[in-house]
């Protein structure tokens, strides 16, 4: 590659390389219920981003030792295909993984009544198929369909997004490509209608108006985010609104 | 004091129900004066009360359900019971027995084995313990004969029907003995395999399309059918 043809993300109007606005988000598609072998489950395509839930539970922990007394033990376990990325990835969970695990559970347990049910565990297997940025935003946003198709009662659903900066220029729901090359990255997990952000992350650098500015753009698209949620709920259960008769 | 859902609506966690003078039912929770869904379901309100139809979820014991459970453990004196529950049920030897059983003398197992099922009902459960089962009252106790078939818990309200009416047309019209536990398990005990395989069915027909209407002339109707 000679050194004068350096690809621009953004072009001069304001269209990024997938053509989508500096304020647009990822087309997103939301399912519950794919899998038959656990208590709940969502599958979600964002852009190319592909990621498989599956909740177990609220059932006995184990090993026992480790049930709380108070409140029910949420474990969320993040895995990545060895074909989801484009190098191969290594099979043996990697550091990046069990940190990730750590902050989806963290995103997710102030949404969930975890003290209903003492000494149970909930547990969220997630399993990343195809990698194109914002994985972990993308698996907040599944997992609480998971749990919701689970019927494990909660606040409210966790819609989640990211914003980056990108040549000079703050962009949502960033992908992999933006990501790699951006100045700076940050992800929000986010329950609208508490007004509670329970996820915030940020690498790079950003100026404090930036950060202000991102944190309206991060509202924005979670709200957009949890619009499809909430579509997805309705179209997996419709079924059952024209329920006439019941005991 | 507003709602703002029309009966019966399908609602989702964080959906905003009721704001004023009301009080929570099932799978809907406060917060500063407003009321929320806890649960995907269908919203109601009935005397002031605002609640939740679940859709979906797992089976809570109650004091006084009726429950089929399924021996997983024997203990000296007791029995653990898996009754479909992120909880499993305690049976003591003192709540099926109708004598003292010495563990010295006697193996539990030898009343109550592994995989076997028993109808029991819930005496106590507050969450800290696991759930006290009796098999003592009359018509509970070990199962010996029929079929049991789990079934979606949220859909029992449906397999029983108004007052009854679904259980009892099912009864009247197979002769069969059918038993619906509150925690999601059916025992049915017919005159024949043939016959209780098609109990089942119905059963699950009725899970299936738990959610249509006129679903009780329907089922009647499949019996018919299938037991000509």
């Amino acid at each position: 590659m000679s050194d004068s043809e350096i690809e621009r993300l953004i072009s001069e109007d304001g269209i990024r390389c997938d053509g989508r606005r500096l304020d647009e988000i990822r087309p997103i598609k939301f399912q519950l219920g794919v899998l038959k072998n656990t208590d709940g489950s969502a599958y979600v395509e964002w852009g190319r981003t592909k990621i498989l839930v599956g909740v177990m539970g609220p059932r006995e922990s184990h090993p026992k030792h480790l049930a709380l007394s108070d409140k029910a033990r949420v474990e969320a376990y993040y895995r990545m295909a060895s074909f989801s990325v484009e190098e191969w990835k290594s099979p043996a969970p990697s550091r990046r993984e069990v940190e990730l695990s750590k902050v989806i559970r963290e995103a997710l347990e102030p949404a969930i009544f975890v003290e209903f049910f003492p000494r149970t565990s909930i547990d969220i297997f997630i399993e990343v198929l195809q990698a194109d940025g914002s994985t972990r935003c993308a698996s907040i946003s599944a997992a609480s369909l998971a749990l919701v198709d689970a019927g494990i009662p909660m606040r409210d659903l966790v819609a989640s997004i990211a914003v980056g900066k990108v040549e000079g220029k703050l962009v949502l729901d960033v992908q992999d490509k933006e990501d790699k090359a951006g100045e700076s990255d940050m992800p929000m997990a986010y329950m609208p209608s508490k007004n509670a952000v329970t996820l915030l992350q940020m690498d790079g650098q950003i100026t404090h108006d930036e950060f202000m500015q991102s944190m309206e753009l991060l509202k924005k698209g979670c709200m957009e985010v949890y619009k499809k949620q909430k579509e997805a709920i309705e179209s997996h259960f419709k079924g059952a609104v024209s329920n006439q008769e019941e005991a | 004091m507003t709602t703002f859902f029309e009966p019966r609506q399908l609602v989702s966690p964080g959906t905003l129900l009721a704001e004023g003078n009301y009080q929570s039912g099932f799978n809907v929770y406060r917060d500063n004066g407003k009321y929320y869904a806890s649960m995907v379901g269908l919203a109601d309100i009935r005397n002031n009360v605002v609640s939740v139809i679940p859709l979906r979820g797992c089976y809570i014991p109650q004091p006084g359900d009726v429950v089929i459970g399924k021996v997983v453990e024997c203990i000296s004196t007791a029995w653990m019971l898996d009754i479909r529950s992120p909880y499993q049920g305690v049976l003591f030897a003192s709540e099926f027995l109708s004598k003292p059983l010495n563990p010295l003398k006697e193996e539990a197992r030898r009343y109550l084995d592994i995989g076997e099922m028993v109808v029991a009902t819930v005496m106590a459960f507050d969450r800290t313990r696991n759930p006290s089962l009796t098999a003592r009252d009359h018509g509970l106790g070990k199962i010996h004969r029929g079929t049991v078939i789990d079934v979606d818990f949220t859909r029992v309200p449906r397999i029983i029907g108004k007052k009854g009416s679904m259980i009892t047309m099912l009864k009247k019209e197979t002769g069969a003995q059918i038993l619906v536990g509150q925690n999601g398990r059916v025992w049915i005990s017919g005159k024949s395999r043939d016959e209780e395989a098609i109990i089942a069915e119905a059963i699950r027909k009725i899970e299936a399309e738990a959610h249509t209407s006129g679903l009780t002339d329907r089922v009647r109707e499949f019996l018919v059918n299938r037991r000509r």
